[in-house]
């Protein structure tokens, strides 16, 4: 079970996406197999079923279960309108008369003899389900959805916020380590792209119409900030917030890798998808970034190595070297005892300072740049 | 006559076999481990199992499986005799639970399930404090695998109970795996059944048994959790991918992980005839499992743990409440990093003493909100057919008081990584010391590789060699603990202490390790008004355990109080972490 921890995100300029839209109940599928979409296409809908509403009518009418039958003015599959009366009785010879009015506009669905509730269900929603990617349906769930294909870069951040959005990659820093300072009106329904951010300038973001934004890092006060809460579970992507956040490297003053920052750079002006959804426990969801576009590229994949070998390129992701670069110069077989007196698998690692340091193998990320 | 049993584990993360004999007394041979594939992309349980006992059959030599198959039963050193398997994979059991009274029907159906080894998702009442369509909505929203409806007593109104089946009627969940209907187990008032039986019978897969609290006075979970035990085997089990051949190959039914720890603690308080408490930290969630007075309880926290978790611990516990247990300064800024980090990477390990020290704090932090939350569940009128007195009624309707007793705690057992594999076992009980703050004289152990599952469902089958190997190859004793009740000035004598190779007077706010390898007769006098359980000052003599730290001699007060003053804290930390001859780490990391 010891071994180099490589979190599998992935970092690609081209490969073909395929993304399953599936409706959460049976419904409609609305395009065919080989139809083009784009983002913004209704490719399925639905109708959810409306909320219920229980009434306590034979509380308020002051009558038994059993007997709210004779009061009532509504039978089961009745519709009514929002306020409408549905049962009324009077008493004291006439003097007072109690009514039972609907709270919502819907459909008579139960009416309890037992207890003298009456359920009222509320007009079926509609669900639209849009294609969130450009490219092709490739395939047709009956019933439930489609496949849309995709071909582009994807790129996998490491924790994100806010749902599916898309709009203008829009690159605003000159390096990867350069902080986002100032939001320009022209960043309106852009996806913004930058080393760092900060609560001033995500401020000035939500106010400007930015769809979405990516950086290396971010410290957890400014999310926090944002958020107007701290997240507890590390579960997100349904937050109602303005827009979708993506970090790609981690919290604190973390810059972009540099490869993710070209290739972010060679995409500026391209139109991308974007969904901050993250779910780190089993199952793994991790943010990403679909930028679709013609051009093959080959992979990096197929350069660079996926296990930890002499030369491999590593950024070291925990205390006290965190952050730093490296290049692994050492991989000894035998444990190591660390200063916490645990014995682990480590690598030794040459620093980008000229440091030759010693960490525990589970704390080093391969990264894809030379 | 069985020569050889093979236990499984499928945990969420990782899978865990392990190789019983029998050779000279019952014991561990050996402990395979590979990722648990119930999850996509290998959907099929078997395959994460085939790895790890592939793995311990390298370590052993023995063939266990032939191809795909299972060799049953031993023969010539190859195969085995029994295979047991336990499972919380996939999420384990989740359950949504309603009752009339949030603190009477809810709360008995909350600790049926519980208890059954279930985490629930959700706990209904009709005094909840949420509006009909709310709770409707959120009933439709998760997805569980049974449901448990509980509400009235016996020859009580059957109204409220029923609105409780309106709503779930008018909800129409889906069930979190396959398409059948979702079990619902009917454990309410009697005379309720009929209507129940029209009103959900044609919409879920609807069992009836007694009810859990047929009397206000009478709490009777047996019969509700043996139907939740049933369903989990053939109704849930059997949707989950690739438990039909895992069920198929088991030679006895698999258990629920936590119903086997618990099976493993009753055992266990059974045989020592007293009080144990044993937690279970892991990544995403702390069980703890109690029997206090023969009376069994288990409690999830679902968000406490040390890797999805973590930042769930750092809100609920808050970061000052973190910093207090740190010997060193870090600012909050660090600390969120540090966390946040931990929460996005969670496989990294701590590789400096201040990252472990943090790691620990957050641990101290999670296992104090755990009891907590034990504490608020495991209340009176708590097991099995419990009488009380008409008397107690009146405590019992503001809510029972709570049956953990710290002063009492005869035995607390430990495990999850955190506590197993902490590079000094003396960071073990520390953690556990300032956490639960046990009080009087309690035995501390952990779990030394989180066997407790293993040998759960083996007691089921054979409890004398459960019994044998927990003792062998299970437990690791650290040692008796002894703290005084009550609080002094810093300084001032606090304890007394006289057996054939000591006596010793121990300072307040001192914390000190006397070796002590097997047992020993302890006189313990506590001084000024302190109390060893007994009483103000009375002197306690007791037999006493030692363990791998030897005797663990408190007297930094009960309960704790630590300096205010941010200097004074430190030092009364570094105090205590020398007393246990633990590292300190420079004060610039």
């Amino acid at each position: 079970m010891s071994q180099a921890y490589t979190p599998g995100l992935t970092i690609t300029p081209y490969t073909v996406i395929r993304k399953t839209r599936r409706l959460p109940l049976k419904g409609e599928v609305l395009v065919r197999i080989g139809e083009r979409v784009e983002p913004a296409t209704p490719v399925a809908r639905a109708f959810l079923p409306g909320e219920v509403h229980i009434v306590k009518a034979g509380e308020i009418l002051g009558v038994a279960g059993e007997d709210l039958g004779r009061y009532l003015l509504k039978r089961e599959g009745e519709k009514v309108e929002r306020d409408e009366t549905i049962a009324s009785a009077t008493s004291f010879f006439g003097l007072s008369r109690r009514v039972v009015r609907s709270p919502v506009k819907g459909t008579i669905e139960n009416i309890s003899p037992l207890t003298g509730n009456v359920s009222i269900r509320e007009e079926p929603k509609p669900i639209l389900l849009c294609a969130y990617v450009e490219g092709e349906v490739v395939e047709v769930l009956p019933n439930e959805g489609v496949v849309v294909e995709a071909k582009g870069a994807f790129l996998q951040g490491i924790f994100g916020v806010g749902g599916e959005r898309w709009g203008k990659l829009l690159v605003a820093v000159n390096s990867p380590d350069e902080e986002i300072r100032e939001v320009k009106e022209e960043a309106r329904d852009c996806i913004l792209v930058g080393g760092r951010i900060g609560s001033e300038a995500l401020k000035r973001a939500v106010e400007v119409g930015v769809k979405g934004v990516v950086v290396g890092g971010i410290y957890d006060e400014v999310l926090s900030d944002f958020l107007g809460y701290d997240i507890g579970v590390a579960i997100t992507g349904q937050e109602n917030i303005p827009l979708t956040l993506i970090i790609m490297e981690g919290f604190g003053d973390l810059p972009l890798a540099r490869r993710t920052f070209q290739l972010l750079k060679r995409f500026d002006g391209f139109s991308a998808s974007i969904n901050g959804a993250t779910q780190i426990r089993a199952g793994v969801v991790r943010p990403e970034i679909i930028i679709p576009h013609k051009e093959e590229i080959p992979s990096y994949k197929e350069r660079f190595p996926e296990r930890l070998v002499l030369g491999t390129r590593v950024r070291i992701i925990r205390e006290p070297y965190f952050g730093s670069l490296g290049e692994v110069v050492a991989l000894p077989s035998e444990l190591r005892v660390l200063e916490t007196g645990a014995r682990a698998r480590v690598a030794e690692v040459l620093l980008e300072g000229g440091e030759r340091v010693v960490v525990p193998r589970a704390n080093l990320e391969i990264i894809l740049e030379k | 006559m069985a020569e050889a049993i093979l236990a499984v584990d499928c945990g969420s993360t990782t899978t865990k076999a392990i190789l019983f004999s029998d050779g000279g007394g019952w014991h561990l041979v050996a402990r395979g481990e590979a990722p648990t594939t119930v999850e996509a992309p290998f959907d099929n349980v078997m395959l994460g199992l085939y790895n790890a006992v592939r793995e311990l059959e390298e370590l052993t030599g023995r063939q266990i499986l032939e191809g795909e198959k299972f060799l049953i039963p031993a023969s010539d050193g190859e195969g085995v005799d029994l295979f047991l398997a336990t499972s919380s994979a996939g999420g384990g059991l989740q359950m949504l639970v309603m009752g009339v009274v949030k603190s009477m029907t809810a709360e008995s159906a909350q600790r049926a399930a519980l208890g059954a080894g279930a985490i629930v998702v959700d706990c209904i009442a009709l005094d909840d404090g949420r509006e009909d369509f709310q709770r409707i909505q959120r009933i439709r929203d998760i997805r569980p695998d049974i449901i448990l409806l509980a509400g009235g007593t016996d020859g009580g109104t059957i109204t409220h109970v029923l609105q409780l089946g309106e709503m779930l009627s008018a909800a129409e969940p889906r069930a979190r795996l396959g398409n059948l209907p979702i079990p619902v187990i009917y454990a309410g008032n009697r005379d309720a059944r009929g209507e129940i039986e029209k009103m959900l019978g044609d919409k879920f897969h609807l069992i009836i048994r007694e009810n859990i609290r047929p009397r206000l006075e009478v709490e009777n979970l047996g019969p509700a959790r043996e139907a939740i035990h049933e369903l989990f085997l053939q109704h849930v089990m059997r949707q989950a991918p690739g438990y039909h051949l895992l069920m198929e190959a088991t030679t006895h039914p698999i258990m629920s992980t936590p119903n086997a720890v618990g099976r493993m603690v009753q055992l266990l308080a059974k045989e020592l005839g007293g009080n144990v408490l044993a937690v279970d930290i892991g990544g995403a969630t702390t069980d703890v499992f109690s029997v206090f007075s023969n009376t069994y309880n288990r409690t999830v926290s679902a968000n406490l743990g040390l890797s999805y978790s973590i930042c769930n611990v750092m809100v609920e516990a808050t970061i000052p409440n973190i910093q207090r247990w740190l010997p060193f300064d870090v600012s909050p800024q660090q600390l969120r990093g540090a966390l946040r980090n931990k929460m996005i990477r969670p496989t990294t390990i701590p590789q400096t003493l201040r990252d472990l020290y943090i790691e620990q704090a957050v641990a101290r932090e999670a296992l104090r909100l755990a009891l907590e939350h034990h504490k608020s569940l495991a209340r009176s009128l708590v097991g099995v057919q419990r009488e009380r007195t008409v008397g107690d009624l009146f405590s019992q309707i503001t809510g029972g008081e709570t049956l953990i007793d710290m002063s009492k705690v005869d035995m607390i057992i430990g495990s999850g990584g955190v506590l197993s594999h902490a590079p000094s076992r003396a960071q073990a009980a520390l953690m556990m010391v300032d956490a639960f703050q046990p009080a009087g004289i309690t035995f501390l152990a952990v779990d030394s590789i989180f066997m407790m599952p293993h040998l759960g469902v083996l007691s089921s089958v054979m409890p004398q060699a459960a019994g044998e190997i927990f003792w062998r190859d299970c437990v690791v004793p650290l040692g008796s603990l002894v703290a005084p009740i009550g609080n002094l000035k810093e300084g001032e004598p606090a304890l007394h202490l006289k057996s054939k190779r000591y006596e010793e007077e121990i300072n307040f706010g001192e914390m000190r390790l006397l070796p002590l390898e097997g047992e020993e007769e302890f006189s313990l006098r506590p001084l000024r008004g302190l109390d060893m359980g007994e009483g103000r000052g009375k002197e306690v003599v007791r037999r006493l355990k030692g363990g791998l730290l030897g005797l663990i001699v408190d007297c930094r007060g009960r309960p704790l109080q630590l300096p205010q003053q941010d200097e004074k804290r430190k030092e009364w930390l570094k105090r205590t972490y020398t007393a246990l001859s633990l590292p300190l780490p420079g004060e610039k990391g």
